[in-house]
Order: structure tokens, then C-alpha cells, then sequence
């Protein structure tokens, strides 16, 4: 018997803490995969942030360094400038880039930093139950929003991979999504560009992924994965938004 | 080696510099912008990378970065700059990451002022970020000892594996003195939990100060604190300045200490034996040299003389226990104590006014 599927040597075999439905579990293994098919995976170095991916440095089997919130793109940027050989990526939710690191992931794209990250929009905060996000949609009910996002109390959502692309130091932005197959077949092909990206030297490469988060939506796994489709694609449209020459 | 003229700030980069710190992380803030400015123009000239972030928080993190993938690293601030980096430093700390942060510290609290204080002590040695760690803590009085201690920083950070701070004032790292440097040290220290990918050839690195596990996390901490116990005993660093047959002993440190240096000379000329117990390491304290004075009969009083409103003479008392009175002078936000001042307090317990 032939084998036609293994678990990546991107993944440890510590069993994730992740949600039934979440999407986390598609995106770690997207990018282990990409990982090991590149054969980077011995020279990569992860920044791990604050956010229900906070345990990241227990599930990707390379180098890993734990970022404080926000802060993983700065902590990125040093590591690349020590060690510009190495593949240095980061992995994020929507309040740790959107929220507190904004400045951060700002300023790494202008620098033209050339790592790799791997951005988790799942239009709520997670870990901590279920608090509005930047990325939050217009009347999405969350913790803090209880009678659904008023944009005249708490703004507009932001979006992060239009935001980025209009700056000159970021060579390739792409939004994706995760809520069917074809989708999750899209997502792979733009991570894996995005370290192929780093391989080449070719600067900063961010990818939007579109991600659920069923139990904080109050929807089960398949509910959200239609709410996604439904509701955040029309916000956060997919595709490429920047593409250096 | 000839010695040249330079001023304090620069003397500090250029010790970095010297001890093999290739990397620096900054961002501007009176009084320290000479630092910064110093390490663009050298440290590429010796295949090190300067880059200013957009903010101290972002410095600090890419220190934490640098410092985790086995680099001599440094970042340099003042007052409100070093108050933004305290979530980071505690994050270093709790990794257990070696680097250097120099505080050039200015009048605070809030923006303050822009000359020099002494008024960051707490910060410094107390925590200043969340949860129990420690930094060692130099306080340099010359230009030549903010060299020289600058210079020693990074061989002890990698050591003892914890952040070590430069606390100088905006006075020394204007000031120009002459200074020489010590050899250049070409023996970087062995680092291998750092994180430089694991190349197939040994177990994968984790830098992170996150253990879910309070029973873990409580080890971690116990580990660091028996580290901290070693340092105690091998690392102070004091001046003793003519104690021997002292009545008065003055406790100052950094530029507050050249200050009082003078009142002594007065003082004995006036008949009072006053002497100075100069912390140069403000963590750890030198508790034991006050504890010796403290129970000598000769003396009947510490006056400890600083630019704030009182923060290391808490550590004053502390060690001095009780046995004899600890008096307190000093000028805050910026302004500085002269020696009219410090004499004055000194004739007022000899006179039996206090």
C-alpha cells in the first residue's frame, strides 16, 4: 500500500488546543506544508504571537521565539537582521496585527522587511472570548459589542491587506479565504509563494486569511464556514492587492 | 592607550561597540540622540546593522528578537522612552535573554523635562515591568566609568542571561571627559538555546517567557532568583570614599556623587569627617558595605543625596536597619543639587537640628 497523505514534518505531535471548526488547524498546516515542501523547514525561525495561536512555538517543529502582543514583526525584524539567511515568518490573529500591532506590521511592510506573515482574520477576538476586533463587521454582535458593531461608537472595520499594499515596501499582499476546498487550495498556493517569496529575497510578504471562529460567532463549524463566505467576503473581497515586479 | 575626549553618551556606544555589540535597536529621545546617531555612523562600518524603529516598544522587541537569535545587542532611551519598553524588558527578562538598555534619564513623571534626574531609581531596580525579575543596574559617575561599565554589560548579560541597564543622566551623557577603552573582547559567549534554525542537526529552540503552568512557571522564576543570589555576591560594585573615620557618610550615586565629592573636601576643612558610600552597581546594592558602617561608633548618621525625591535612600534604610538615623536631600525635575545645599543639610546634623 502506497502512501497518499502524511502528516507534515512542519507539525509536531502535540495535539492542538484549537476549537471543533476552527480554521487554525487548516492555516498551521498550510504552513507547515509549505514549510517542509520549500526544505526550509530546518532554516525557519517563527515568531508565535498573543491570541488563540499563542501556543504556535508548541506546534510548528522549527525555531520559534513567543512575541508579546502586537509585537511580533518587530520581534521578526530582529531576528531577520541577525540571521538574514534563515526564513523568519510570523503568525497572527486580527488584535494582535490589527489591533495593537498596527504600528508594528505597518512599519515592517515600509521597511521592506523581507519575512513572511501569515495574518488570521477572523473578525473577533478568540482566546480571550469573544471581544469585538478592528476587523469586527457592522452589526456583528460580539462581547464588547453586545447590540451589534455601531460604526458610530466604535468605527469601521479595517482592511488590513488593501491598508499595506499601498505601501512601497510590501511586494506581495494577498487576501484569501478558508470556507471550502477551492478556498483552502487558493491559500496554500499564496503561503507557499509568500515563503517562496522570502527564499528569493524578493521583501515583505503578508496573506490575509479569512479564518472562522465558530464558537465565538455563536454558529457551528459549517454554519460559520458559510457565514464567512457570506458576510466577510463582500468586506474583505479576496485576490491579490499587490504584486512587486 | 592615549585617551580622548568624548562625550558621555558616545563613550557609551563606542564601549558597546568595543564589546562585540553589533546590533542596535533605537529610536530618538532627549538627552540620548547622540547615541543612536553614533551607532549609524560606526556600526556599519564594522559589518553591524543600526536601524531605528518607529517606537522604544518596537526597539525593545527587536532587541528581544536580535538577543533570542544569540546577538550582542543594545537599545538606548530615556525616562518616557524606557517606560514604553518596560512590557518588553520584562518579556527578556522572563525569556531569559541576554542585551543592554541604557537609560539616560531625564525629569519626570510624563514628559518632564529634558535635564538631568535621578528620579527612574524605582523603575530600575524595583521591576518597572510586571512580575518578578531583575535587571543588573550600573550607575556610572564619569565618562570613563559609563565606558568601562558599558564595556563589561554585554560578557555579564550573556553570563547570567538577563537584561542589563546603563542608568546614566542626562548630565554624564552630555558632559565631555577624557576616556580610554579596553581591548576589544573577541570571545563571543557559547549561546545554544538561541534560536538560528535548527538545521536538522538538534532539537528545535523555544524563546518564550509564557508557561501556562503555574508550577512550571513558579521553577522558571525560583531558577532566575538563584541566578539573582549568585549575582549578589560576585557582581556589586562600590566606591568607598574616605569612610574609614567617618561621622557622616553620604550615600549618592552617578553625577549627584561628583557633587558631594566636593562637600567632602569641605566639609573636613570645616572639621567634619564626612565620607561617601558610592553605589556603581544600584542592583545589586551594595547592602553589606552600608551594613558595616551602619554598626561602626564613629558614625552618627547616612545622608543620602539624590536628584528626585527620594528613592534610593528607601534601599539606604533598608540596609542601614534601623541602627542609625538615614536623612534625605535632594532637587527634583531636573534641577540639581549644589554643594551649598548638601553642606548645609550636613552642619544641620551636626548641629542636632534634625
Amino acid at each position: 500500500m502506497s502512501i497518499v497523505f502524511e502528516k507534515t514534518k512542519g507539525l509536531t505531535d502535540k495535539a492542538t488546543h484549537y476549537c471543533p471548526g476552527c480554521t487554525h488547524g487548516i492555516v498551521h498546516r498550510l504552513v507547515a506544508e509549505s514549510l517542509e515542501e520549500l526544505e526550509i523547514l530546518d532554516q525557519a525561525i517563527g515568531v508565535a504571537s498573543v491570541g488563540c495561536s499563542v501556543f504556535t512555538y508548541e506546534y510548528f517543529n522549527c525555531d520559534m521565539q513567543q512575541a508579546a502582543h502586537g509585537r511580533a514583526p518587530a520581534v521578526a525584524t530582529g531576528i531577520k537582521r541577525v540571521l538574514p539567511e534563515n526564513i523568519v515568518f510570523t503568525y497572527q490573529g486580527d488584535g494582535d496585527l490589527a489591533s495593537i500591532g498596527v504600528a508594528e506590521i505597518i512599519h515592517a511592510a515600509a521597511r521592506g522587511e523581507n519575512i513572511t506573515v501569515i495574518f488570521i482574520n477572523n473578525a473577533i477576538y478568540g482566546m480571550t472570548g469573544g471581544q469585538m476586533a478592528p476587523t469586527t463587521l457592522l452589526g456583528q454582535v460580539t462581547a464588547t459589542s453586545p447590540f451589534g458593531r455601531d460604526q458610530s461608537i466604535a468605527g469601521y472595520p479595517i482592511k488590513i491587506a488593501e491598508m499595506l499594499a499601498t505601501l512601497d515596501g510590501a511586494a506581495f499582499i494577498e487576501r484569501v479565504s478558508t470556507h471550502d476546498v477551492k478556498s483552502i487550495r487558493g491559500a496554500k498556493k499564496a503561503i507557499k509563494r509568500a515563503f517562496e517569496n522570502q527564499v528569493q529575497k524578493k521583501g515583505f510578504s503578508l496573506i490575509e486569511v479569512l479564518s472562522t471562529c465558530p464558537t465565538n460567532w455563536g454558529l457551528s463549524p459549517a454554519e460559520a464556514m458559510i457565514w464567512l463566505q457570506d458576510k466577510m467576503i463582500p468586506v474583505y473581497p479576496l485576490g491579490i492587492k499587490k504584486e512587486a515586479q | 592607550m592615549s585617551k580622548v575626549l568624548m562625550k558621555g553618551n558616545e563613550a557609551i556606544a563606542e564601549a558597546a561597540i568595543r564589546a562585540g555589540c553589533r546590533y542596535f535597536f533605537g529610536y530618538p529621545i532627549t538627552p540620548q540622540n547622540e547615541i543612536p546617531a553614533y551607532m549609524a555612523r560606526q556600526l556599519p562600518k564594522v559589518g553591524g546593522t543600526f536601524l531605528q524603529a518607529e517606537s522604544e516598544i518596537a526597539a525593545i522587541n527587536m532587541v528581544y528578537g536580535a538577543a533570542g537569535a544569540g546577538a550582542r545587542v543594545m537599545t538606548s532611551s530615556s525616562s518616557p522612552g524606557i517606560s514604553l519598553k518596560q512590557e518588553g524588558i520584562s518579556y527578556i527578562a522572563g525569556a531569559q535573554l541576554p542585551c543592554v538598555i541604557v537609560n539616560i534619564v531625564r525629569g519626570g513623571p510624563g514628559l518632564g523635562g529634558i535635564q538631568p534626574a535621578q528620579s527612574d531609581y524605582f523603575q530600575a531596580v524595583k521591576g518597572g515591568g510586571h512580575g518578578d525579575y531583575q535587571l543588573i543596574v550600573y550607575a556610572p559617575a564619569t565618562v570613563q566609568e559609563a565606558a568601562d561599565v558599558t564595556q563589561k554589560a554585554f560578557a555579564i548579560a550573556d553570563q547570567y542571561r538577563m537584561p542589563v541597564m546603563i542608568l546614566g543622566d542626562g548630565m554624564l551623557g552630555q558632559m565631555m571627559e577624557p576616556v580610554d577603552f579596553h581591548e576589544e573582547v573577541s570571545t563571543a559567549t557559547e549561546k545554544p538555546w538561541a534560536t538560528t534554525g535548527c538545521d536538522g542537526s538538534r532539537p528545535i529552540n523555544v524563546v518564550n517567557s509564557l508557561y501556562i503552568n503555574a508550577a512550571a512557571l513558579e521553577k522558571v522564576i525560583q531558577s532566575m532568583f538563584e541566578r539573582y543570589a549568585i549575582i549578589k555576591e560576585k557582581e556589586v560594585q562600590v566606591e568607598e570614599y574616605r569612610c574609614d573615620d567617618a561621622e557622616i557618610i553620604i550615600a549618592a550615586y552617578g553625577t549627584t556623587s561628583r557633587i558631594a565629592r566636593s562637600v567632602i573636601e569641605d566639609a573636613r576643612g570645616k572639621g567634619v569627617r564626612v565620607g561617601m558610600i558610592r553605589p556603581i552597581t544600584v542592583w545589586p546594592f551594595p547592602e553589606k558595605i552600608f551594613e558595616h558602617y551602619a554598626s561602626q561608633e564613629q558614625v552618627k548618621a547616612f545622608l543620602t543625596v539624590e536628584m528626585s525625591m527620594g528613592q534610593m535612600v528607601e534601599d539606604v534604610r533598608l540596609s542601614v536597619n534601623g541602627k542609625k538615623p538615614v536623612y534625605f536631600t535632594g532637587r527634583t525635575g531636573g534641577m540639581v543639587p549644589t554643594p551649598k545645599q548638601i553642606m548645609g543639610e550636613i552642619e544641620k546634623i551636626m548641629g542636632g537640628k534634625k
